[in-house]
């Protein structure tokens, strides 16, 4: 950490993130719901739910992505075989240890079977919170995937309208849509200044600067998003002599910091990767004007991330979004960090890594828990990878 | 009614009991993958698709033979090759942690694709991606796309989350049907979509389903006269299949029902293997699907005990029709919607739940078993608590196995057989702490 941090004028604001990261209560969501009777707080799972109709409900969205590493899990085991992944264990251990009881909804977004079952968990575990699976269309054609899913958001407003004792109107979910689109442009600023100078906005920086986005309300995170911004740009930082990787596959169970820290003392430099993507999954500004469910509907349909929870119709097309993003950062390698017994992830890599070897794009793949310990054969991995990059690149 | 005995393929050479409609069935599949494997000499075209979600009779409206990659790696594991395929897919870069289905159709695929009856399979011209209860599907025929590089047919049947089937679900599946599905489906055939033939394959779709349901409730009797896990998989193999919506299904399940109601009348038990199964002393109802590379080994653990399965929620997974859904042919589209919405593994967890409390209620059960299944998170995740709910609500003992659908190393014979008895023990005690409570 020591030579990623620059103390004159990021260190306390990493330090601010990282203490939202580590605590396990979620002190700060329940400091701002203990500010006013009448608030509430939205809990949601990777991979994408519409944060705007959240905040539009006057509600904070909170993002769960498991326990991490810090979080001894006593009963999700009980509840889950060995060949499943970690995340539905640890977050049921949040929830039957208490650190969730200020929650008043949860939303199950699509992602795989795990995440779609544990709704139904939820609804039995916990009678009393509102728990609702929220699905997305597969189909990207406006007038039938589209309508599908205006349908779903309209059934998302309504029950958090409910929720929250009052409907939304258009306007608040227009002004939620703006507050948004500013967030996401920042964490697009962000992206791009790791992408051009990625010793100035080390990943595991950048990592929790975005995971704070899952945790605060977001004027506030915009707020430090731009002070991060500011001091991160401002700062001269030594430049290592680090190749240049994509991560990817690490978008639902998050990886123990220690491994995104060992990735760059191994030689990577992360330019781009596909953390936390529900803080830049729509890919564009959503337009302000005009029907907002409408809206939201067509930037998910027309203006968000690839990835493997979503069906890519056209062939050719797939796998593109990963090379674009070697091209785009600059990149010269792919590192596959999967979690383990991950379906979307661990299917999915063959097919990338076959359209990266077309492209002649070097690639590693590895397997990870939110618990893994042992960083060093990941470390000789990396660092391997780094070399070999090296060298191809000066032959 | 009559049964057979056979001798299997294999070392040691061991006869094998069979119901007559089990040998019916075998006739019908074999035909099947004739039908199948000629298609390059016949020029019939082919549509691969899954079984839950398996829209048979829109298939055959465009006269496409319908090819079951579940089906085949099933196949491939009661035959006992699907472990070298798994390998073999392995080898090539597929992960240790997913789906053996996927893993045995990709390796497949690399030996040379072989069908059950020694020849080649044909590549399939269009993959009807029915993306029903299982995310999987949806990955895994993206891999066969980039294989096939053949048109492929997203069709997304939305999860019954919130416990119910909403219009917004319908009209989206609809839409996608007329759209999308249908168009494509007539420019990958060359036969123009004729929904008068639809309704008519939707009608015989009802006849069979209406047989297919007596056949299993059948299991109500004491002592039922059919094992509704282990012999179900063979009653369900036409309708899951190629078969729904034919005059073949039809005569079948009536064969079938006959057959079944001739040993009800006669008080039998079910056929096994191993002849009948002698006196029924468990009635179980089981979660979750087999291991089909012991498969035979599996279901003896339970016959030799006198366990009979009288309901199993895997016989639902290609479509549940014993709380009253028939494919209506009055509502040709819609009904197919309805249909993939309200296969067992598109159901929300409490769904899943309370069917299975319903069947131990009404089939007498005494109590739950689950195998649970490692390829397989749509049915394997929440299984834990599912059974506690259970138990909790019917006051009747569960057990958890744990094996592999095609994987024979995720078959562990004596720590099922072990667990296996101890439930039986326990279903024993809770009997006689019920006479002593009486």
């Amino acid at each position: 950490m020591a030579t990623s941090l620059n103390p004159s004028a990021t260190a306390d604001l990493v330090a601010r993130a990282n203490a939202l990261f580590e605590d396990l209560s979620f002190t700060s969501a329940r400091q701002w719901k203990a500010a006013e009777p009448s608030r509430k707080v939205v809990g949601y799972m990777p991979i994408y739910v519409p944060r705007e109709i959240i905040h539009a409900a006057g509600m904070l969205p909170l993002g769960i992505v498991g326990g991490g590493d810090q979080l001894e899990v006593i009963h999700g085991d009980a509840y889950y075989q060995s060949y499943i992944c970690r995340i539905p264990r640890s977050t049921i251990e949040l929830g039957v240890s208490g650190r969730l009881d200020f929650v008043d909804g949860m939303l199950f977004p699509s992602i795989c079977d795990v995440i779609r079952n544990l709704s139904g968990m939820w609804k039995l575990m916990f009678p009393n919170v509102y728990s609702r699976y929220f699905d997305v269309p597969q189909n990207y054609r406006d007038d039938i995937g589209g309508n599908f899913y205006i349908n779903e958001l309209a059934e998302l407003r309504n029950d958090l309208g409910e929720l929250c004792g009052k409907p939304i109107t258009d306007d608040e979910l227009r002004s939620s849509i703006a507050v948004y689109n500013e967030n996401r442009k920042l964490i697009r600023e962000l992206y791009a200044l790791r992408a051009e100078r990625p010793w100035q906005a080390p990943a595991v920086e950048v990592y929790l600067m975005v995971r704070a986005g899952l945790l605060l309300p977001v004027e506030e995170h915009s707020a430090l998003l731009r002070e991060y911004l500011a001091g991160a740009r401002a700062d001269e930082r030594p430049k290592r002599d680090n190749c240049r990787v994509v991560l990817t596959g690490m978008f639902c169970e998050q990886p123990p910091l220690n491994l995104i820290k060992s990735l760059e003392l191994s030689g990577c430099y992360v330019v781009d990767d596909d953390l936390l993507l529900v803080t830049r999954w729509l890919t564009g500004d959503v337009e302000t004007e005009g029907d907002p469910l409408r809206n939201l509907a067509l930037a998910f349909l027309h203006h968000s991330e690839s990835t493997a929870a979503k069906y890519e119709p056209n062939q050719k097309e797939k796998g593109q979004h990963l090379v674009r993003a070697v091209k785009r950062t600059a990149a010269e390698g792919v590192i596959f960090a999967a979690p383990s017994f991950c379906d979307p992830a661990l299917l999915e890599r063959p097919m990338l890594q076959h359209v990266l070897k077309e492209a002649g794009i070097p690639y590693i793949a590895f397997k990870y828990a939110e618990n893994s310990g042992q960083m060093q054969p990941i470390r000789e991995q990396a660092g391997t990878f780094a070399d070999s990059i090296k060298q191809w690149s000066g032959a | 009614m009559t049964t057979a005995k056979i001798v299997t393929s294999g070392a040691p050479a061991k006869e094998v009991v069979k119901d007559a409609s089990m040998l019916k069935q075998k006739e019908m599949m074999a035909a099947h993958y004739d039908r199948l494997t000629s298609a390059p000499e016949t020029g019939d075209k082919v549509a691969a698709t899954f079984v839950p979600g398996n829209l048979n009779e829109l298939v055959m409206c465009f006269d496409l033979l319908n090819n079951l990659p579940e089906v085949n790696a099933i196949q491939n594991g009661l035959r006992r090759i699907s472990g070298n395929y798994v390998l073999e897919a392995e080898k090539i870069g597929h992960s240790e942690d997913v789906c053996t289905y996927v893993k045995s159709d990709i390796g497949m695929m690399a030996k040379g694709n072989i069908a059950p009856n020694g020849k080649k399979f044909p590549n399939p011209d269009v993959l009807l991606l029915s993306y029903t209860g299982c995310f999987t599907f949806m990955k895994w025929f993206e891999l066969l796309r980039e294989q096939y590089k053949c048109e492929t047919i997203m069709l997304h049947t939305p999860y019954m989350g919130e416990g119910k089937i909403t219009k917004g679900m319908i009209d989206y599946m609809v839409k996608q049907l007329r759209e999308e599905v249908i168009p494509t489906l007539e420019r990958v055939s060359g036969v123009k979509f004729d929904i008068d033939r639809l309704r008519e394959h939707l009608k015989k779709s009802s006849q069979a389903e209406d047989d297919l349901v007596r056949v299993l409730q059948s299991a109500k009797a004491k002592p039922s006269p059919i094992d509704a896990y282990f012999g179900g998989i063979y009653y369900i193999g036409p309708i899951f299949g190629a078969f729904r919506g034919t005059q073949d299904a039809i005569d079948y399940y009536r064969f079938l029902r006959e057959e079944v109601e001739d040993r009800l009348a006669k008080g039998q038990g079910p056929v096994t293997p191993d002849g009948d199964m002698g006196k029924e002393k468990y009635r179980l109802v089981v979660e979750g699907p087999p291991n089909y590379t012991s498969f035979r080994q599996f279901w003896k653990m339970f016959y030799d005990e006198g366990a009979v399965v009288v309901a199993s929620s895997y016989t639902k997974v290609g479509g549940v029709y014993d709380f009253g859904f028939r494919h209506d042919p009055s509502k040709p589209l819609e009904t197919l919607a309805e249909y993939c919405l309200g296969v067992y593994t598109n159901r929300s967890l409490p769904m899943r739940i309370d069917m299975l409390v319903n069947y131990i209620n009404e089939y007498e059960a005494d109590g739950l078993l689950i195998n649970s299944i490692k390829s397989c998170n749509s049915f394997s995740a929440g299984q834990l608590l599912m059974m506690r709910e259970v138990e909790k609500r019917t006051g009747k003992p569960a057990a958890f196995v744990e094996s592999d659908l095609v994987d024979p190393r995720y078959f562990s014979a004596a720590n099922i057989k072990n667990r296996l008895e101890s439930y039986f023990q326990m279903i024993d005690q809770k009997r006689s702490g019920a006479t002593a409570a009486a």
